[in-house]
């Protein structure tokens, strides 16, 4: 029928005559601004949760300087091109996985690093984004909404890289490419019988995640649910940052004025715990503040995968929008401790550089998705 | 697949999409949803709770140790001090490799495996960041070589804290005593506010004696810390408040003197100034060295100080209860004169023993076959057993009891260091109430020559000598002078000072108690100087009962059954300013042993005192 491509034609002009300066140059001007606003914030932020200390800062601001110019040039990357070499990425990517497994660098007790004698590179950061193109690719290929073989494959494939990254062990990476790729066949239209099937396996199959878990990991688990039984211990994080949070209050102390984290009591204070020092300055007023932005972030992300104009786009879209929200999920759900200490750091605040970068590339992706729309026939 | 199929697959899976991002968004909302209630959870419904636990972690309140106050000699020795002691510690937090540390800690000085053993035990107990010492008591030579490489290990720092010390410790072991660390029972009794901060406190002597005022006030500091305990900021400061100093009555070079002329034997002697119940000297030999005991002894020094049969750790005299024997004749002579039971010229014949009337016992004297006829001056010069057998008999136990116990016998005197013996003093009441026995008329004969039940602590011969040569006038003795600049007044009181009917019977006795040293007769004529008098009364206190008709044998007596020496004396005669009170444990002859080291004490203390 002709009204899908007539709407395609309207939607397609109306944006080639108003946002041509930054559709030309790829460029989803309200995202970026929302990105930059939330990176912003996050330099606040570090500088009291960093301790004043300038070269962390300067070494934040570069990192995300590489990461939005990283971002600006994914977007111009159109997204058949993105599509072609999404399998290859994968298959990439599972190989970069079973060489960590071999050949990898140890840090903090778990194998995650690959040295390539002039960078050292996280492989589980290219399955970031590479397993839900893949899914993606995989099942726009296919009819929608997919059949039961696809399906199958289609978790295998979400299986592989987050098993061989659980073991490394890096659970909240796992746990982020295991909700990439799943988002994805959710987003397809996969049956809700076989979703509450699933579910109810998955919660039949706990314990054989369990056993995969490192002792510290099981300990993290275990201690959340009685955080206050290994206060020294395990539990440490967990209560400290339950202290930074409520003693936040409704306004916050204010600016700077975040106490557990000056006199170091909150651990990992400007990485992982970031957000616990944003509620001790901040409260809770400030929270819902930031939430909101993290909240635009993702509308934003939704209506552009909504806009798409292929499946694939639609799928890679709406799956790098639902990850992105997992992240901030999983992290403030991690600092105020109703989920497990799992190590993911809170999007586009946290210090630390790759999975930064990581992040916003999955942000060029959705503007190059959002700018290379075009008239399905001219 | 035509195009039209895939335009229409298109528009399916277009709102298929739209629908499936419809519950994605709300999904997401919910979450959010659950983030929001947790926050206002944590930030609302539960602030309180955690601000002051913020606050808690922020504000460290920490006690400051108050200095322990000084003792000081009359003359401005000091006798007790607090040394800085320098230990090396580390806090594990912040160090890295705590193994490889320890490894090379012991390669700048000696850390033994019962060092790092101990170090692990601490490390469990103590809480986060806390500096826990791995070497304590570091000399110079340690404390420098590790100065040297100090910036090569973060997170060890040698501390220096203060240490009790004491200069002459065998000399003051039981007098000033010592300090230790709090055990539990004394843990009940402190106020734990006070002692927060404190390690020590007195175990024994002046140490424990005058606890509190050397002990001082706690200190308190709030500080902002950092979760490491560095402290940043210091909110509020309460400086401790330092202990008082003791200056004492004790002279330490008189101490010294006396402690030497005691040789190698065991016993006591107090120094007391008559005219003010000060203690010049206390000693009791042997001592030990009280700085062991400050850090704590170690088990095989202590088993040995105490399976010691010189009983180094027992404080003889305050607690040494010794037969006075015939140092008791002065003062039974005085209560015959008061009582009106003797004169001081009527004579009694000595020969060689008494019996009691129609008992076959022979009372012997100590002089085979009896010193003749002897009156009370006589008797006291020569130490005639017979004359005071009979003066006792007269007498009868209660009246000698009621005398005698205005001198301080059978009580405590009431000296300033804990731990004081009350001696024994005896009565019909007594030994009735402790024995449930009647009174043996025997038992009264023997008691006249302070033997029997007598039993004296050195401190209460000495007390009684100095009442005796102030003709009456007592005096609590006392060792402390000073608190600070506050100054004890000596302490009297009409009702324990003796006033007599016949105030002439002082001088007969101290005439006779003259004549011992100076007399040619004397029992302790040996002692006589011309640079001044001294009056004085020897004894011998058995400490083996030889049986009727034996004879004792001073050579093949053991050691530890052989007679007890006591010499009681004051100088000058004529203006007294010290008694003494020397007890020579299985010593012999009190003229022979004792008196020769009261005379060594007169000599120093007269040539250092000036007279006004």
């Amino acid at each position: 029928m002709s009204w899908d491509i007539q709407q395609t034609t309207r939607i397609s002009n109306y944006q080639q005559t108003k946002g041509n300066l930054f559709q030309r140059i790829h460029i989803d001007a309200l995202l970026l601004f929302l990105l930059l606003l939330l990176s912003s914030v996050g330099i606040v932020i570090l500088i009291s949760a960093g301790h004043e200390d300038l070269g962390l800062i300067n070494r934040q601001a570069i990192r995300l300087a590489i990461a939005f110019i990283a971002m600006l040039f994914i977007a111009q990357v159109p997204p058949h091109i993105l599509k072609m070499l999404s399998p290859w990425l994968f298959i990439l990517g599972v190989l970069l996985l079973i060489g960590v497994l071999f050949f990898g660098d140890v840090g903090k007790g778990a194998q995650r690093w690959l040295n390539l004698g002039f960078v050292r590179f996280q492989p589980s950061e290219l399955l970031k984004l590479a397993t839900p193109m893949m899914i993606a690719w995989y099942l726009s290929e296919r009819q929608l909404p997919p059949s039961f073989k696809h399906i199958l494959f289609a978790t295998l494939f979400i299986a592989i890289p987050t098993f061989l990254i659980a073991k490394q062990p890096d659970l909240g990476t796992s746990i982020l490419i295991a909700t990439s790729g799943i988002a994805v066949l959710f987003l397809a239209g996969i049956s809700w019988k076989l979703i509450a099937g699933v579910a109810i396996s998955l919660g039949a199959s706990a314990p054989i995640l369990w056993s995969f878990m490192k002792e510290y990991q099981q300990r993290r688990v275990l201690t959340l649910f009685d955080p206050e039984s290994d206060p020294l211990g395990a539990g440490y994080h967990i209560i400290q940052s339950k202290i930074a949070i409520g003693s936040g209050g409704t306004y916050g102390k204010g600016w700077m004025q975040s106490t557990q984290a000056r006199l170091e009591f909150l651990p990992e204070s400007s990485t992982d715990f970031i957000f616990s020092v944003f509620a001790e300055e901040f409260g809770l007023v400030g929270c819902i503040a930031l939430l909101v932005l993290y909240l635009a972030i993702f509308f934003r992300s939704i209506y552009i995968a909504v806009q798409a104009q292929d499946t694939y786009s639609r799928l890679l879209a709406g799956s790098i929008a639902f990850t992105f929200f997992v992240y901030l999920f999983v992290n403030v759900g991690m600092v105020t401790g109703v989920l497990p200490v799992v190590g993911v750091p809170l999007p586009l605040i946290s210090y630390g550089g790759t999975s930064m970068v990581t992040l916003l590339i999955g942000f060029g992706v959705l503007m190059s998705i959002q700018t290379h729309r075009k008239l399905l026939s001219s | 697949m035509n195009e039209r199929f895939d335009l229409k697959n298109a528009r399916q899976e277009r709102q298929l999409f739209l629908s499936r991002s419809t519950v994605l968004i709300v999904f997401v909302i919910a979450l959010l949803l659950g983030l929001f209630y947790r926050l206002t959870f944590l930030q609302v419904e539960t602030y309180d709770k955690y601000a002051s636990l913020a606050q808690g972690n922020r504000v460290k309140l920490s006690a400051l140790t108050p200095i322990r106050g000084l003792i000081y000699d009359r003359n401005g020795q000091v006798l007790a001090e607090n040394n800085p002691s320098y230990s090396l510690e580390l806090i594990p937090e912040q160090i890295n490799d705590l193994t490889l540390t320890i490894e090379a800690l012991s390669k700048i000085l000696p850390i033994s495996e019962k060092d790092i053993k101990k170090f692990h035990k601490k490390r469990k107990q103590n809480k986060r960041f806390s500096s826990i010492p791995i070497r304590s008591r570091l000399n110079s030579t340690e404390v420098a070589s590790f100065a040297v490489k100090r910036h090569l290990f973060p997170g060890v720092e040698i501390q220096a804290r203060p240490l009790r010390h004491y200069p002459y410790p065998e000399l003051t072991s039981h007098l000033v005593g010592y300090v230790g660390a709090i055990n539990e029972r004394e843990l009940k009794k402190i106020d734990p506010v006070n002692y927060r901060a404190s390690r020590y406190i007195g175990k024994t002597g002046l140490e424990k004696t005058y606890e509190t005022e050397l002990h001082g006030s706690v200190g308190y500091q709030q500080t902002e810390n950092t979760a490491q305990g560095r402290s940043i900021k210091v909110l509020r400061n309460s400086p401790p408040l330092s202990g008082t100093d003791l200056h004492l009555h004790i002279d330490i070079q008189l101490q010294q003197v006396a402690y030497d002329a005691f040789g190698d034997r065991t016993g006591s002697i107090i120094a007391v100034d008559t005219q003010t119940g000060a203690i010049r000297a206390l000693i009791s030999k042997p001592g030990f060295n009280s700085n062991l005991f400050v850090r704590g002894i170690d088990q095989a020094s202590y088993s040995e100080l105490q399976n010691s049969t010189k009983r180094p750790l027992f404080n003889r005299a305050l607690r040494g209860q010794y037969p006075p024997g015939s140092t008791l004749k002065p003062f039974m002579g005085l209560a015959g004169l008061e009582s009106n039971v003797i004169s001081s010229s009527q004579k009694i014949f000595c020969p060689g023993y008494y019996q009691l009337p129609k008992q076959t016992h022979k009372y012997r004297d100590w002089k085979k076959n009896g010193h003749g006829s002897m009156n009370v001056h006589d008797s006291i010069v020569q130490s005639c057993d017979v004359y005071f057998y009979i003066l006792a008999h007269q007498l009868k136990i209660d009246r000698i009891h009621d005398f005698l116990s205005k001198f301080g016998f059978g009580k405590k005197t009431g000296l300033d260091i804990i731990g004081e013996k009350s001696g024994l003093l005896p009565s019909t009441a007594w030994k009735k109430r402790a024995k449930n026995q009647v009174w043996y008329p025997g038992e009264t004969l023997i008691s006249g020559i302070g033997q029997g039940f007598n039993l004296t602590t050195p401190l209460q011969l000495a007390h009684a000598t100095a009442v005796l040569a102030n003709k009456g006038y007592a005096f609590k003795p006392s060792v402390v002078a000073r608190l600070n600049d506050k100054i004890i007044k000596p302490v009297t009181s009409e009702n324990t000072s003796i006033i007599l009917s016949t105030p002439q019977h002082w001088n007969t006795i101290i005439n006779a108690m003259h004549d011992v040293v100076k007399g040619a007769r004397g029992t302790a004529k040996r002692i006589k100087t011309d640079a001044f008098t001294i009056a004085g009364k020897t004894g011998t206190a058995q400490v083996f009962t030889v049986k009727q008709d034996e004879k004792y044998d001073e050579e093949n007596v053991a050691e530890h059954l052989k007679d007890h020496a006591l010499f009681i004396s004051f100088a000058p005669v004529e203006k007294p300013q010290l008694a003494i009170a020397v007890i020579v444990e299985n010593g012999g002859h009190g003229g022979s042993v004792a008196a020769p080291i009261a005379r060594a004490i007169f000599d120093h203390y007269i040539k250092t005192t000036p007279t006004e």
